[in-house]
């Protein structure tokens, strides 16, 4: 165990009677880039504020290293919080908000501006230090919240969604850069977000929450092939939802009776389920085919279509069940299916069975 | 309405009378302060003189009110902006159902007349005096003191109030982003709330001064037997106007028009800093015109320019214009008594009895013949017959006017 490690034992936060965080029970490596995942509400920054130390846990314990934090106020933990709209401060100038840390902590004046110009230096912003924060671009002003936040060099960075206010392409930019610079500090990042996508390319590992509950903790590869709630299954990644009920099972094939016939999929992480279980049978628009297919087929009727580039996505009505089909876009017009009925066909084992439960967006 | 069917008129006409309203009482009064007639007035016009300041600097009870006017405000400021700024920052802090209840009893002292805001001062002390046993010399009994305490109760609800409009405007994560990166509470507080708020200590100031200085409905009682400024204006009003009222209004329609302009440059300059338009404005862009239009450098060219003038003012001597004016007003008594005894010889030489108000009205201009004159009441001019004193301003007619108690 490192001094960048953190574990979360058994920690619930509540408000009053509103539990926000519910027992959540993990432990972060030092260096790793951590997630968390989870739609708005879902007890994200409750949990990041209280590993800064703004909140206590009403229950249970947050340690760093291997000391419990409990106590021990946000100005003495070896964190740094990068805020949702960043908390720049706009009477200072981009030099003296990134020597801030220094400046409370009695370093010189020299000396401070002098760290102040290699965070500069080191997000790519030289030269900037004179201006006001209200002078900078938001990519500019998230990359000045990153170099304040590191100018004391703490050992765990914590992150609460800080690209949700910037356009797309920055976004994807600032993805990469901040994926760089943890790499080349080496530190814990704790990284909170509620695009999926966000969390899928940074993190080497992600929690997915749900109503203050981790459902799952997993790298997102994992989170993505192998869900092992149905929520975590309809949060991450498009994804069809079929309801029914467990027919039968024959080792890791189950057979469900569902609205638009029998269907079967592979019961997700080896779990047994018995005739008679509520269940949800996911499958993948990108695995949906518009072919018959011997193991899974449905006949459904084209509603419309859209063009997303690299791919077009179909939607269809299968007896009042919506589906999704995606199809890679071959650089060619595919037939026109305007209005007609099709069939569309699945492997069992794209098709994963889950427990009834939760959907996101539900 | 548009200019088309006349409305242009109107609105300028409009405007007119809006603008004459609003600043003819202060130019009439600025003007006045410079007529050396005793009563202020624009016509007659006598002579041009600067002595009515100079009345108004030899008024030894004005002048100690004002002294004690800025000791108290001072001593206002320095208590109710602190008080203020922590009552905004303890309602800032509760939740909403405390913060309602301590904001009525906070801003209760606002809403309560300053003149029983006065008399509960004096009586709440008193009682605390005489319970400690204090005498009448100790602070329970002293005007300054009691004044002090009265106004702070409502004025630091004043402070309270600018610093809760502004804390509105803070976003508490700086603080919580302080104290995370390494700021002890004290640092945050020193570090960031503070700069943010000063811009609101400066208005709080600024308001509080001026809120004590002139409070005349609490301070009426609480001063006792004391004067402040304001207290000692009212009695002086009390007592008859002289311009030197009229040259204390210029005086502070002078600093007032001084500030507003200094104001006026910084907050200019300000906004062409803050929008980054300096460099390419015309103004702000020539080195020299910049120097010009600096705050600085526009307070001392004003304050220099006020100096000047007050300096040219003490400098005048209008006593050559006034002997001029006194002995024509002697003339014109003489020509009225001579009047008066032709007359009365003619009366006496008929012997039949005319009816006496007809007569002096036809040889004055005025029906009461001058009587209204407070110069013709210097105590070397012998009283006309019909000027048995009328309904004057003052009932002394201005006899009690410094400048005319003057040795002529
Ligand atoms: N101080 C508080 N008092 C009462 N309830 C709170 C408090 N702070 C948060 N909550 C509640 O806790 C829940 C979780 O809030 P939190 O801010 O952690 O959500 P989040 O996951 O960060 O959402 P978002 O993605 O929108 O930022 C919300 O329902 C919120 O209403
Ligand atoms: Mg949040």
């Amino acid at each position: 165990m490192t001094s960048k490690d953190i574990v979360l034992d058994h920690v619930s936060i509540r408000f009053g009677h509103y539990t926000a965080v519910d027992n959540a029970h993990l432990k972060i490596k030092g260096g790793e880039f951590f997630s968390f995942l989870g739609p708005s509400g879902c007890g994200k920054t409750t949990l990041l504020r209280c590993i800064s130390g703004f909140n206590d846990p009403t229950e249970g314990r947050v340690l760093i290293g291997t000391q419990d934090m409990k106590g021990i106020g946000p100005n003495k933990r070896p964190t740094a919080l990068i805020f949702q709209n960043l908390a720049l401060f706009p009477l200072m100038s981009v030099a003296e908000n990134i020597a801030f840390p220094l400046e409370v902590r009695g370093v010189g004046k020299k000396d401070r501006l002098k760290r102040a110009d290699e965070l500069l230096e080191m997000i790519a912003l030289p030269g900037v230090g004179g201006k006001k924060v209200h002078e900078l671009s938001g990519g500019q002003r998230q990359r000045v919240a990153i170099a304040r936040a590191l100018a004391v060099e703490p050992d765990i960075l914590l992150l609460d969604e800080p690209l949700s206010a910037l356009d797309l392409k920055l976004r994807h930019h600032m993805r990469t850069e901040l994926r760089a610079i943890q790499q080349r500090v080496g530190l814990t990042f704790i990284y909170i977000t509620h695009d999926q996508g966000e969390a899928l390319t940074m993190s080497d590992r992600v929690a997915v929450m749900n109503k203050g509950v981790i459902e799952q903790v997993d790298p997102p590869e994992t989170i993505y092939n192998r869900p092992k709630t149905s929520f975590v299954a309809s949060f991450v990644g498009e994804t069809n939802a079929i309801e029914g009920k467990v027919a039968s099972q024959t080792e890791g094939v189950v057979a469900l009776d569902t609205q638009i016939g029998r269907l079967t999929g592979r019961a997700a992480g080896g779990r047994s389920y018995k005739s008679g279980d509520q269940c949800y049978l996911f499958i993948r628009p990108e695995q949906l085919k518009l072919s018959e297919n011997q193991e899974n087929t449905v006949s459904a009727q084209w509603i419309k279509e859209e063009f997303e580039g690299n791919s077009r996505q179909m939607f269809l009505d299968a007896k009042g069940v919506d589906l999704r089909l995606s199809r890679v876009n071959s650089g060619q017009s595919p037939e026109d299916l305007s209005g007609r009925s099709v069939s569309l066909g699945f492997a069992a084992d794209q098709a994963i069975v889950l427990p009834h439960g939760d959907l996101a967006g539900a | 309405m548009n200019r088309g069917t006349g409305g242009g008129f109107v609105a300028a006409g409009f405007s007119l009378l809006f603008f004459a309203f609003l600043f003819g009482p202060l130019i009439i009064m600025v003007i006045t302060a410079f007529n050396s007639s005793s009563f202020p007035r624009i016509t007659p016009w006598e002579c041009f003189t600067t002595d009515w300041f100079g009345v108004l600097f030899g008024d030894n009870r004005l002048m100690g009110g004002l002294l004690n006017s800025l000791v108290i405000a001072v001593g206002v400021v320095a208590i109710a902006v602190p008080i203020g700024l922590a009552g905004a920052l303890a309602l800032s802090e509760l939740g909403p159902k405390l913060r309602a209840t301590l904001y009525t009893v906070l801003i209760t002292p606002i809403l309560i007349p300053g003149v029983v805001l006065g008399i509960s001062t004096i009586v709440f002390w008193g009682a605390l005096g005489r319970s400690v046993g204090a005498g009448y010399g100790s602070f329970f009994f002293n005007g300054m003191f009691l004044t002090l305490a009265g106004q702070v109760t409502f004025i630091s609800a004043y402070a309270m109030l600018v610093f809760m409009a502004r804390l509105q405007r803070f976003d508490p994560l700086l603080t919580e982003a302080a104290l995370d990166l390494g700021a002890t509470p004290g640092q945050a507080f020193r570090k960031i709330l503070l700069p943010f708020l000063g811009p609101a200590i400066g208005s709080a100031a600024f308001l509080t001064f001026l809120a004590s200085f002139e409070n005349y409905n609490t301070t009426v009682f609480t001063i006792l037997s004391d004067s402040t400024f304001t207290t000692a204006l009212a009695s002086k009003v009390r007592l008859g106007t002289d311009p030197s009222l009229s040259a204390l209004a210029v005086i502070i329609i002078g600093i007032t028009l001084i500030g507003a302009i200094v104001h006026e440059a910084h907050a200019r300059r300000q906004e062409a800093l803050r929008t980054g338009t300096a460099p390419r404005s015309r103004v702000y862009g020539n080195p020299v015109l910049k120097t010009l239009v600096h705050p600085l450098t526009v307070f001392i060219l004003l304050a220099g320019a006020a100096g000047l003038a007050a300096y040219l003012g003490s400098q005048h001597d209008a006593s050559a214009c006034k002997a001029g004016i006194l002995e024509e007003k002697r003339a014109r008594q003489q020509q009225l008594l001579d009047e008066q005894r032709k007359r009365i010889e003619e009366q006496r030489k008929q012997a039949a009895p005319t009816a006496p108000s007809a007569a002096p009205g036809k040889a004055s201009p005025s029906p009461f013949g001058g009587a209204f004159n407070p110069g013709s009441l210097a105590p070397n001019a012998a009283p006309a017959p019909a000027a048995e004193p009328p309904k004057s301003n003052s009932p002394f007619g201005g006899a009690f006017n410094p400048g005319e108690l003057k040795p002529e």
